[in-house]
C-alpha cells in the first residue's frame, strides 16, 4: 500500500508527467516519420529550444513571485538590435564584450520595468504591457527601421552561439550554463527561496522580513538579463537582427512555465519542469512540418495547448487543496 | 502637543486657515486634481499645440474625418471599462476582432447577404467573449492567464485557415457601416454608433443597479459576495458584453477596411486598454467614470491625427501611447499620495488646536 502510494505520487509529479508525456510524443511523431529521433534530430530540437529555455527562465522567477513580464519579447528585439549593432558599426570590439553590452542593455530594460513595479506600484501586467510597445518601438528608433545582415557580422560575433565544445554547439552550452544557475538560485539561495516565500503569501513573507520591493527589482533584473543574453544569441544565431526579432515570444515563454506546472498565482512551480516545458513546445514546433500541418497552425495549437496546461494546473492545485482540508479534518 | 505650545498662536491660525477644506484655493486644488478636469486641460494644450504646428489641423472635415481611425478602439474601449472595473483584465479582445473579421470573411465567401454577415460576426465575437467568461467565472481561472491563451487561440483560428491569404470579396453594400457618413452631413457613422453606445453604457454604469454592483466588485470582491451580488454572473456578463462589443467593432473595422487578414487589429489590446487606464479608471478596480474615458479617447485619437500631421512615424505613436499607459497608471496613486498628506496636515493641525 505504501509503494503504492509512493509510486502514485511519482507520476503524479508534473517532471514525471512531462517526460511521459514527451516520450509519447516523440512515439507518435516517430510512427508519421521514422528519422524524427535520431541524435542528430534531438540535439537539433534542444538547440532550437535552448533560447526559450533561457528567457522561459527568467520569466518563470517573474511568474512564481505573482507576477508576469509581456516585454521578454521586446527585450530581446531591442537588447539584440543594439549588440548587432555595435558589432557592426564597431567590427573592433570583441564579440564577448558585444555579448556583455546585450546583456547590459537587457539589465537596465529589466531595471526599468522593476522600478515601476517596486516603486511605482503599477502592476506588472500594466507596466510590461506599456514597455512591450515603448521598446519595440524603441528598437524601431534605433535601427531608423534597417536591418543588420550576416555580411555585416563579423565571424566572431556569429561564432557566439554557433561554436562547438564536445560535440555540442555553444548554444546548447548556453542553455545548460543558465539552467544550471537557475535551479541552484532557485532551490538553494536565500533569495531564491523568498520569491517563493513572496509568490506563496505575500503578507507573510513580509512578516518575516522578506522586502517585497526588492524581491520585484530582482526578478525583473532577471529576466531583463536573460533577455539581453538571448537577444544577442537570437541575432548571432539567426545572422541577422530585424525589427520584429521574436515579437510574440512572451507567449511561448509563459506556456513553457504553465506547461511546465508553474501556477500563474505564482508561489509553486519549480526549474526543471519550466525547462521540459519549454522542451515540450520546442519538440511540437519541430514536429508540426515532419507531420504536415502548415506552420500557420502554430500560434492556434500554442494557445490551446496553453489553455489545457491552465485547466490541468487549475484542477490538480484544488485537489490539493480538498486533499489538504480532507487531512485537517481528520 | 508641547511643540504646539511654543508656536506663536498666529501662525497656527494661519496655518489652519491655509488648509482650510473650503478655501478657494483648497477648492481648486481638488478640482484641479480631478483627473476628467486634468484630461480636458490636456485636450484644449493639444488643440493649441496641433493648430499652432499645422495649418490641416483645426478644420471641421478633418476632425471629423480622423474619427474614423479612432472609434473602433472606443467603440471596445466601452465594456472593458466594465471589465477593468470590477478588477479583471482582457488582452484577447484583438484576437476577437481577429476571429469575428474571419467568421464575417467566411460567411461572405459562401455567398451570404449583408445582414447574415453581420449577424455571424456578432454572434462570433459574442460566443468568443462567453468563452472567456466561462474559464474565468465557472473555471475559477485568472483572467490575464485565460485572456493569454485565448490571445492565440482566437487569432490561431483565423491563421490556420487563412494562412497568408485574405477575404477581400465582401457586398459593396457592406460598406455603408464603416465609411459612410449620417445623411448629407460630415458626421461619420461610426461616431454617431460610438456616441449611442457610450450612452447605453454610461447609463448602465451610472444610473442602474448593475453599475453599481459593478463599482462594490471592484471594490472588494468578497464583501460585493457578501452582499448579495452574483459576482460571478456579473463578470461573465462583462466578457459576454466585451465579445460583443468586440463583433460590433469587427464589422465596422472590417466594412471600413474592405478585408480581413489574420493579423487585423494587432496590438489593439494595449491601445484600448491604454483609453480606459488613461480615463481614470483604476486597475485595481472600484474607480472611474465614463466621462474620462470619453476624454481619454479623444484625447489620444486627436493626438495621434495631429502627430501624423506633422509626419511622426508610427513608431514613435507606439511608444508614446506605451509611455501614456505607464504614466497613466503612476500618476493617480501619485496624486492620491499628495491629497492623502495634505487631509493629514489639516487633520493633525486640527487635533493641534
Amino acid at each position: 500500500m505504501i509503494r503504492l502510494q509512493s509510486l502514485r505520487k511519482i507520476t503524479q509529479r508534473r517532471d514525471t508527467s512531462l517526460i511521459i508525456l514527451i516520450v509519447l510524443l516523440l512515439a507518435v511523431v516517430t510512427m508519421r516519420a521514422p528519422g524524427f529521433v535520431s541524435a542528430d534530430n534531438i540535439q537539433r530540437i534542444v538547440n532550437d529550444t535552448s533560447i526559450l529555455v533561457m528567457v522561459s527562465l527568467g520569466q518563470f522567477f517573474v511568474i512564481l513571485a505573482g507576477g508576469i513580464d509581456l516585454s521578454v519579447g521586446s527585450v530581446i528585439g531591442l537588447s539584440g538590435m543594439a549588440a548587432a549593432m555595435t558589432n557592426q558599426y564597431y567590427p573592433g570590439i570583441p564579440a564577448v564584450v558585444v555579448l556583455l553590452i546585450g546583456v547590459g542593455v537587457g539589465l537596465v530594460l529589466g531595471l526599468i520595468n522593476g522600478v515601476v513595479v517596486a516603486y511605482g506600484k503599477v502592476p506588472a501586467i500594466i507596466t510590461t504591457l506599456g514597455t512591450l510597445s515603448i521598446y519595440r518601438g524603441l528598437t524601431f528608433v534605433l535601427s531608423k527601421g534597417q536591418w543588420v545582415t550576416a555580411h555585416e557580422m563579423t565571424d566572431s560575433y556569429m561564432r557566439l552561439p554557433h561554436g562547438n565544445l564536445f560535440g555540442i554547439s555553444n548554444l546548447i552550452w548556453w542553455g545548460v550554463l543558465v539552467s544550471v544557475l537557475m535551479f541552484y538560485f532557485s532551490g538553494y539561495t536565500r533569495r531564491g527561496r523568498e520569491i517563493y516565500a513572496i509568490g506563496g503569501n505575500k503578507v507573510a513573507a513580509k512578516f518575516v522580513g522578506v522586502s517585497e520591493q526588492k524581491i520585484y527589482m530582482i526578478i525583473f533584473t532577471l529576466s531583463g538579463m536573460l533577455g539581453g543574453l538571448a537577444g544577442v544569441l537570437w541575432t548571432s544565431r539567426y545572422a541577422a537582427a530585424v525589427n520584429e526579432t521574436a515579437s510574440g515570444f512572451e507567449l511561448q515563454t509563459v506556456a513553457a512555465c504553465v506547461i511546465g506546472g508553474v501556477s500563474i498565482a505564482g508561489g509553486s512551480g519549480a526549474v526543471p519542469g519550466v525547462i521540459l516545458g519549454a522542451l515540450f513546445l520546442g519538440i511540437i514546433n519541430n514536429a508540426l512540418p515532419v507531420i504536415n500541418l502548415s506552420p500557420f497552425y502554430q500560434l492556434f495549437i500554442q494557445g490551446a495547448i496553453v489553455l489545457g496546461a491552465m485547466l490541468i494546473n487549475t484542477v490538480s492545485e484544488r485537489r490539493r487543496e480538498q486533499e489538504l482540508l480532507k487531512g485537517r479534518q481528520r | 502637543m508641547q511643540q504646539a505650545d511654543r508656536q506663536p498662536k498666529q501662525e497656527l491660525v494661519n496655518i489652519s486657515r491655509l488648509i482650510d477644506e473650503n478655501s478657494l484655493k483648497e477648492k481648486l486644488i481638488l478640482l484641479f486634481t480631478k483627473w476628467e478636469v486634468l484630461l480636458g486641460i490636456l485636450l484644449v494644450f493639444e488643440f493649441i499645440l496641433f493648430s499652432n504646428l499645422s495649418p490641416y489641423f483645426l478644420d471641421y472635415f478633418n476632425l471629423m474625418n480622423s474619427t474614423f481611425n479612432f472609434m473602433e478602439k472606443a467603440i471596445m474601449a466601452l465594456p472593458m471599462i466594465y471589465i477593468i472595473m470590477s478588477g479583471d483584465i482582457d488582452i484577447s479582445i484583438a484576437s476577437i476582432i481577429a476571429l469575428s473579421s474571419f467568421a464575417m470573411g467566411y460567411a461572405a465567401s459562401m455567398g451570404m447577404d449583408v445582414a447574415g454577415i453581420i449577424l455571424i460576426g456578432l454572434a462570433a465575437g459574442t460566443l468568443a467573449g462567453m468563452f472567456n467568461g466561462f474559464f474565468v467565472t465557472i473555471l475559477k481561472m485568472p483572467a490575464i492567464a485565460v485572456t493569454l491563451a485565448t490571445q492565440s487561440l482566437f487569432r490561431g483560428v483565423s491563421q490556420a485557415v487563412l494562412g497568408d491569404q485574405a477575404y477581400t470579396e465582401y457586398p459593396k453594400s457592406m460598406a455603408f457601416l464603416g465609411q459612410g457618413y449620417v445623411g448629407d452631413t460630415l458626421i461619420p457613422f461610426e461616431l454617431v454608433i460610438f456616441l449611442f453606445l457610450a450612452a447605453v453604457m454610461g447609463f448602465i454604469l451610472h444610473k442602474t443597479r448593475y453599475g453599481r454592483k459593478l463599482y462594490a466588485i471592484g471594490s472588494s470582491r468578497e464583501a460585493a459576495r457578501f452582499a448579495g451580488i452574483n459576482v460571478s454572473r456579473i463578470r461573465f456578463i462583462n466578457f459576454t458584453l466585451m465579445g460583443l462589443f468586440c463583433g460590433i467593432a469587427a464589422v465596422l473595422l472590417t466594412s471600413r477596411i474592405g478585408s480581413t487578414r489574420p493579423n487585423i487589429a494587432l496590438g489593439w489590446d494595449m491601445e484600448v486598454i491604454t483609453l480606459v487606464v488613461l480615463g481614470g479608471v483604476s486597475i485595481s478596480g472600484g474607480k472611474g467614470n465614463l466621462f474620462g474615458v470619453i476624454m481619454a479617447i479623444f484625447l489620444l485619437g486627436y493626438l495621434k491625427f495631429g502627430m501624423g500631421l506633422i509626419n511622426l512615424s508610427a513608431k514613435v505613436m507606439v511608444i508614446t501611447t506605451g509611455l501614456l499607459l505607464v504614466i497613466a497608471v503612476l500618476l493617480p496613486g501619485f496624486l492620491d499620495g499628495v491629497k492623502a498628506r495634505r487631509k493629514l496636515k489639516s487633520q493633525q493641525m486640527a487635533s493641534t488646536l
